[in-house]
């Protein structure tokens, strides 16, 4: 019973950080339907960033962390508008094809800067935060990590529905030239969503980071991961991102208690391509109506 | 003798089998057989070893690019697992050889027929997804492919491998570079020739009616999902093929080259060749190869010379940073590939010097 609980804790924590990677990821999605496979290489330099400026530079925490996302959303807006913006209307693999070359290009460049090792953040999070329950014990950082990710949960739930950005955001998303013709700068809302998305991946790296360690090979499998993570939840549903991480977290634990742990990598795409069989659009993801 | 065809200033095409025609003159013809002369009779004995390795590396990649090109560029189901297939043609190749004792004319195509049977089931998927869902269930089917490889031990001898005796055909030893030059080029010559012709009979217009809009396709009468089987198979196996001629050629294979990196790379060949293109994809082999080597001589290099071998180290990385730019370059740039690059180029030659 003891076993179980402990895993259920675990599964519910690690399920909790991919839902925390994924929100970028759907971000990006849900305003410009992109697939975006650099998502662990977004996070990864998110994470060296903040290590740089925080344990190398010596900045007070909170200042390290302002600085990285100024950062990291001007590295979102950049991205877009050199890389994303040319392939507007193109086909969807050349898409596929450019992010994946995005992201050999950042681990390149991540692995030529810090090296393949894992580093570590310095230690900052207030003990006190650590949970102990009877047996069951979370560390202070899981703690951390459950707290921005209802924070974050909230803030965007609010955002996309009453800030005049997130409604231009989920115009776009919806109908693209309907959105132009009604005056909606379509340009600027997927720049904004792409230096967002910056900001979301660099904040989920950082909570990586912390729990991790920061490793460029690491951070860019579970960039990988997330792909099952918004399947199940529906590439476009924030709430089904959350949900969709959860249940793959407590998947991975449960297989990895009691099956066998080489299972528990691979258990996630397997439960993917049933969930795909039988709902073709993800558990909570919008069906898409076609015409011929 | 025939009349032989020149050039027409335009398309005046009357008849369709004048639009199917592949070579549209006689001099396209003769270039062809001129190209294969060059290929088989002079290329052989004037490269030297390393330079037959990395043209037989470069065949043995082309016929699985060409492959699946027909399954993206020709049907439009993106697959993210070709590698895995790959993988699979050169593990059931080496079995079949090791453990079967079956002789080399017989395990390649049985390698790309147990390809084509695991294609065929990473592609019922297909059945109900499109576009990018069924990109990310071809991922997953790279990743479980991966994990079957090795934990499968008993099988596939796990991260240890196989060692695959050298291949012989007709009591011919093909051990040296030479020889397997001339099994891969004529193989390679061989699926070239039945890719271009599949693609001008029913099936090939089946694949393209899929690709430009399925629903309408599906209005038309064309079957519709057994045709998307039918491309997978045909795409894994000629990467079966592909995949068991490479065991054989490398003589040991382990589970590591299989992975997602192999897959990317070739989409990144048919993207850089271009899209729906059979050179196309011959072009972007050749790219990607001598670019792989190209990166990899520089860093030999580097670590060859003493004072140089720590910098060697730590550039290293970029190979990977130039290869994802080289990728990126061509998509915002020319889109549309090699083969267009060489379209223009050929056009610009063949309108000299009125070009309007």
């Amino acid at each position: 019973m003891e076993f179980f609980l402990q895993l259920l804790v675990n599964g519910l924590s690690l399920g909790f950080l991919y839902a925390l990677s994924a929100l970028g990821f759907v971000m990006i999605f849900k305003s410009s339907s992109v697939l975006n496979f650099a998502h662990g290489e977004l996070m990864a330099i998110g994470a060296f960033i903040f290590l740089a400026l925080s344990a190398w530079a010596g900045l007070p925490i909170l200042l390290a962390f302002v600085f990285t996302m100024i950062g990291s959303f001007t590295l979102g807006f950049i991205l877009e508008k050199f890389f994303l913006r040319p392939l507007i209307g193109e086909a969807l693999i050349q898409v596929i094809m450019l992010t994946l070359g995005l992201a050999l290009m950042f681990r390149g460049l991540l692995l030529f800067i810090f090296g393949g090792d894992i580093h570590d953040y310095p230690d900052f999070l207030p003990e006190a935060l650590t949970i102990q329950w009877g047996a069951i014990n979370i560390p202070s950082v899981y703690v951390a990590a459950f707290i921005i990710g209802i924070l974050f949960l909230i803030l965007f739930g609010l955002f996309f529905k009453y800030s005049s950005q997130g409604i231009y955001m989920r115009s776009v998303a919806d109908n693209q030239p309907a959105a132009l013709s009604l005056g909606v700068h379509v340009r600027r809302v997927f720049a904004l969503s792409w230096a967002i998305a910056g900001l979301v991946c660099a904040i989920s790296g950082i909570v990586l980071g912390i729990i991790n360690g920061i490793n460029v090979h690491e951070l860019s499998s579970i960039g990988l991961k997330v792909f099952p993570v918004v399947i199940l939840g529906g590439l476009d549903s924030i709430g089904g991102a959350i949900l969709g991480g959860i249940i793959i977290g407590l998947l991975e634990s449960f297989t990895g208690g009691y099956i066998s742990t080489s299972l528990r990598e691979i258990i996630p795409y397997i439960v993917l391509i049933f969930i795909l069989m039988v709902k073709p659009y993800g558990l909570f993801g919008l069906v898409e109506i076609e015409r011929v | 003798m025939r009349k032989l065809q020149f050039h027409p200033c335009g398309n005046f095409n009357v008849s369709y089998k004048e639009e199917l025609a592949i070579f549209d003159t006689d001099f396209g013809r003769l270039w062809m057989w001129i190209g294969m002369l060059l290929l088989f009779a002079v290329v052989p004995f004037i490269s030297s070893a390393y330079f037959l390795y990395i043209l037989n590396t470069i065949g043995i990649y082309a016929i699985a690019a060409v492959g699946l090109n027909l399954l993206i560029g020709f049907t439009g189901q993106i697959s993210l697992g070709h590698g895995a297939f790959f993988g699979v043609g050169a593990y059931a190749g080496a079995i079949l050889a090791t453990r079967l004792g079956f002789p080399f004319w017989l395990s390649v195509p049985l390698a790309g027929v147990v390809a084509s049977g695991v294609g065929m089931i990473f592609g019922l998927p297909s059945a109900r997804l499109k576009h990018l869902y069924l990109c990310i269930a071809t991922l997953a089917g790279q990743f479980i492919v991966d994990y079957v490889l090795v934990q499968w031990e008993s099988l596939t001898g796990g991260a240890m491998g196989i060692v695959v005796p050298s291949a012989s055909l007709f009591g011919l030893d093909l051990g040296s570079d030479r020889s397997f030059f001339y099994v891969v080029f004529i193989c390679f010559v061989l699926m070239t020739w039945i890719a271009v012709n599949l693609i001008r009979t029913r099936i090939g217009r089946a694949f393209i009616a899929i690709r430009d809009n399925d629903r309408a396709a599906e209005g038309m009468g064309i079957p519709v999902f057994p045709y998307k089987l039918l491309s997978f198979a045909v795409s894994s196996f000629y990467a079966g093929f592909a995949g068991a001629l490479y065991a054989y050629y490398m003589m040991s294979i382990t589970p590591e080259p299989f992975n997602l990196g192999l897959s990317i790379e070739y989409v990144a060949m048919i993207i850089i060749g271009g899209l729906g293109s059979i050179p196309g994809a011959v072009f972007g082999s050749v790219f990607i190869v001598s670019l792989n080597e190209v990166l990899s001589m520089i860093t030999e290099y580097l670590m060859n010379i003493g004072a140089s071998t720590g910098v060697a180290l730590t550039i290293a990385p970029l190979r990977e940073f130039i290869y994802g730019l080289a990728i990126v370059l061509f998509i915002i740039f020319e889109p549309k590939g090699l083969a267009e690059v060489w379209r223009i180029v050929r056009s610009s030659f063949r309108l000299w010097p009125f070009s309007y």
